[in-house]
């Protein structure tokens, strides 16, 4: 029986090792992030664009990347609604009966899920090659619009099959067409589209491989669809790589940024889906 | 709808077919087997030896696994059966925030704080000298940008093990452990091969945080504390430059086309193992 | 009742999400016995059954007084050894829940925990139990078999097996036929009539006829209340109570 309790003990001890780890890992990287970024934060960073130059410039900030994320996370989730809307609609409105084909969609949609942003990235110049776009916003947006479409997808599905078939039932034996009840679902999951929209644009502000070779890079503020665009996270990642202390800097203060935007989007879908779906952990 | 349905499920096939296409021009050049086993990468010269890029995936994707799977394992049984509702509340949503951070955070924390922390203090007690940058670093970083997954996964699977079956062995006089040891753990192995397979390929295709951290040489790495290339990092950082080299472009596609080919694989594989499980626990 | 009691409850609540469950139970069970617990469903007997071998102790947001005594120790002491308890009791729960290995390791599991490891001592009991629960001719060419490729009943005479296995004093049973075909049933009740002159047998069930078959005594519970308790012919034919009159009227007429 000793023997017994002590391996039971040593294993919850390990156990609870293991969630300190998994847990403490969260707050030792955002600690390390604010703890380096928090001394270079100023005005400034969040207010002006990089002055001589974003790798070897000593002066200004990184509104250009801040402006350029949000151009191109806000326009791909835009986007990324207009087709996934109805692909979601399509698979639990018009084919459900025959599960054997929505499931099949819906893995298609997992493995999209799984591809690496690099790879899209790759088949979203290939796209731009193909119709002679340069890297430029549009070529950006193109790319992340791919990145997030299986995202958007994946969660509308979820939450659209949160919605009990009664009011569906209802909604057609008033005599409604399915586009009429799929438009009444469509009000009932409203903060299900929140949730999927500050998702997809979570992961579009974040993602580098995507944009690296789509988006290129400037300096400036794109005025133009046609013009290269910044992102956040490939200023950091070109930035950190400067001799120069300052842009280094200013490597971390857009960390601290894109962190602190990302943390805040996480936590408002957390508390979201937590509305959804109560049953689950 | 329709429409879109289809073309966004055909992505699948058009981004396959596109690199294949782009991949062409060096698989007329060179054979599979001559590109997959070659060591030699030497554009210039027209040689593209892609084994040293795929052992520096597979050392970063093992030692991340390595690392993450015991790790998240114990993180979820603690989750699912030890801890309080109240600490269970309190923990899972640092988890999901682990998930929302981006890679190229990742990569900063790495370099900040795990590259010197290798040089300093783990590299000093096995070899002379080591600048940090290494497969290990790679694996570590992954490891944490992993740990998200594989803990979801196994805690909804272990949470769909019914309480009467917990219950029939710990009826026995069986320990908490015990159960979990014999029953749980038998009970969760479909789950568990299917999140470190979804994990594996994740790990595959993780492109920036690997890249900042891992030294990118391209020389196949013979101990964890060697610099290593992995494919993901071969095509970020080379994309801008292959244009003026003849093929470089289409051993870059090809890059892609390898990486979307094994991961298409492991996703179908780790999906239908999930799905199967599904439906046998609710039936 | 003439013989001591074997189970001792007294003056027990418990408390799941801030809900009173079970209200001031005091009961004690005979020894060597057939005892049912009856009511109508939600009145709190799962409840009752699994704090005998402290079940509910993986409950969330439970909260128990008072006593449990079994062979006159509270099982409910904080220096008790929760698996010493339950060795002490087998289980049978409304579906069977065969562990996931081969039938051999299911009725093995128990014996293995508690230190048996010599094969030919696993061997003989397993038989032991096997042929007690009457499954022995059945699965003795495939002992290795998955233990889900028996039918239902089978697997419920399994797991009867499985908890025999540790040499138990006492069987619980949660409506341990619900699950199960007629002749399964019966199969198993025979096996409880059977049982009970070497084990202390507490079942809970909804179904009369089934507690007027095979047990001695009947505790009749309503709104997390012990409202009669008395050998079963008493109950069910000539009840004390209103409530309990009102019970089993449809089982009289």
């Amino acid at each position: 029986m000793i023997k017994r309790k002590i391996e039971e003990l040593f294993f919850k001890v390990l156990m609870i090792l293991a969630t300190i780890i998994v847990t403490g890992s969260f707050f030792l990287i955002v600690g390390t992030i604010f703890s380096k970024g928090v001394p270079y934060m100023n005005l400034d960073m969040i207010t002006k664009i990089p002055g001589g130059g974003f790798y070897i410039g000593k002066e200004g900030g990184v509104l250009n990347a801040i402006i350029g994320s949000l151009y191109i996370a806000g326009g791909a989730t835009i986007l990324g609604l207009i087709i996934s809307i109805p692909v979601a609609i399509y698979i639990n409105m018009y084919i459900d009966g025959k599960k054997f084909k929505s499931n099949l969609i819906r893995l298609a949609f997992d493995v999209l899920f799984g591809i690496p942003s690099i790879v899209y990235g790759a088949f979203g110049f290939l796209i731009m090659v193909y119709f002679g776009i340069r890297a430029s916003l549009l070529g950006g947006i193109i790319a992340v619009t791919l990145l997030v479409i299986p995202i958007l997808v994946r969660t509308l599905d979820e939450v659209i099959r949160t919605v009990p078939g009664e009011l569906r039932d209802a909604a057609l034996s008033l005599g409604a067409t399915r586009w009429e009840a799929a438009k009444v679902i469509l009000r009932q999951i409203r903060p299900g589209i929140f949730t999927a929209i500050l998702l997809s644009f979570g992961r579009g502000i974040g993602d580098v491989a995507s944009v690296l070779f789509t988006a290129g890079f400037s300096d400036n503020i794109p005025t133009s669809l046609h013009e290269p665009a910044a992102t956040l996270p490939l200023a950091i990642f070109f930035q950190l790589g400067s001799p120069v202390e300052e842009v280094q800097g200013r490597a971390y203060a857009s960390a601290l940024i894109l962190t602190i935007v990302v943390l805040i989007i996480t936590v408002l879908a957390e508390l979201l889906i937590k509305k959804f779906s109560k049953h689950k952990i | 709808m329709l429409v879109f349905t289809l073309a966004s499920v055909s992505l699948v096939f058009v981004i396959g077919i596109g690199l294949y296409y782009r991949s062409i021009p060096i698989l007329n050049k060179l054979s599979w087997f001559d590109l997959l086993t070659k060591s030699a990468w030497k554009p210039m010269k027209g040689l593209f030896g892609f084994y040293p890029f795929i052992m520096g995936t597979l050392w970063v994707t093992a030692i991340a696994i390595i690392i993450a799977l015991p790790l998240s394992i114990f993180t979820s049984l603690y989750l699912v059966e030890y801890a309080h509702a109240k600490i269970k509340r309190v923990l899972i949503p640092f988890v999901n925030l682990l998930s929302g951070i981006p890679p190229v955070i990742y990569g900063v924390w790495g370099v900040l704080f795990i590259v010197p922390l290798i040089q300093e203090h783990i590299a000093p007690h096995f070899i002379e000298f080591s600048t940090g940058y290494s497969v290990l670093a790679g694996g570590i970083v992954l490891a944490v940008m992993i740990f998200p997954l594989i803990v979801s996964i196994i805690t909804e699977v272990l949470t769909t093990i019914p309480q009467d079956l917990k219950d029939a062995s710990l009826s026995i006089g069986a320990t908490k452990w015990e159960t979990i040891k014999k029953v749980i753990i038998r009970k969760a192995t479909p789950g568990i091969i299917a999140a470190t397979v979804l994990a594996i390929s994740r790990a595959f295709g993780e492109t920036i945080a690997v890249l900042m951290v891992c030294g990118n040489n391209a020389v196949v790495p013979h101990s964890v504390f060697d610099t290593g290339y992995p494919l993901p990092a071969l095509i970020a950082n080379n994309y801008g430059e292959m244009m003026s080299i003849p093929l470089y472009d289409s051993a870059l596609m090809f890059a892609a086309l390898l990486l979307f080919i094994i991961i298409l694989l492991f996703n179908i594989i780790s999906r239908v193992i999930l799905a199967r499980l599904e439906r046998n626990l609710t039936t | 009742m003439t013989n001591t009691p074997h189970i001792s409850v007294q003056d027990f609540n418990v408390y799941i999400e801030n809900q009173h469950i079970l209200k001031n139970i005091n009961i004690n069970i005979p020894n060597k016995s057939v005892t049912s617990i009856i009511g109508p469903s939600g009145c709190g007997k799962t409840t009752l059954l699994k704090s005998f071998n402290r079940l509910l102790d993986n409950t969330a947001n439970v909260k128990i007084d008072g006593k449990v005594l079994v062979d006159g120790e509270n099982i409910y002491d904080p220096n008790v050894e929760v698996t010493h308890i339950r060795k002490k009791m087998g289980l049978l729960s409304q579906r069977p829940y065969p562990l996931p290995m081969s039938i051999y390791d299911n009725v093995a599991y128990g014996p293995r925990i508690h230190g048996i490891r010599n094969k030919s001592e696993l061997d003989e009991l397993v038989e032991l139990q096997l042929k007690a629960t009457g499954l022995w001719n059945e699965v003795k060419d495939r002992l290795n078999a998955s233990a889900t490729r028996l039918s239902i009943g089978q697997q419920q005479r399994l797991c009867l097996a499985r908890g025999l296995a540790v040499e138990p004093e006492i069987i619980l049973g949660d409506e341990s036929t619900s699950a199960l075909d007629p002749v399964s049933t019966h199969i198993i009740e025979d096996l409880f009539i059977n049982l009970k002159q070497k084990y202390t047998i507490v079942l809970v069930t909804h179904i009369l006829r089934q507690a007027r078959r095979v047990s001695d005594y009947i505790i009749f519970v309503y709104m997390g209340k012990i409202i009669e308790f008395g050998p079963t012919e008493e109950v069910l034919l000539n009840p004390k109570e209103e409530l309990t009159r009102e019970y089993v009227k449809g089982f009289i007429s």
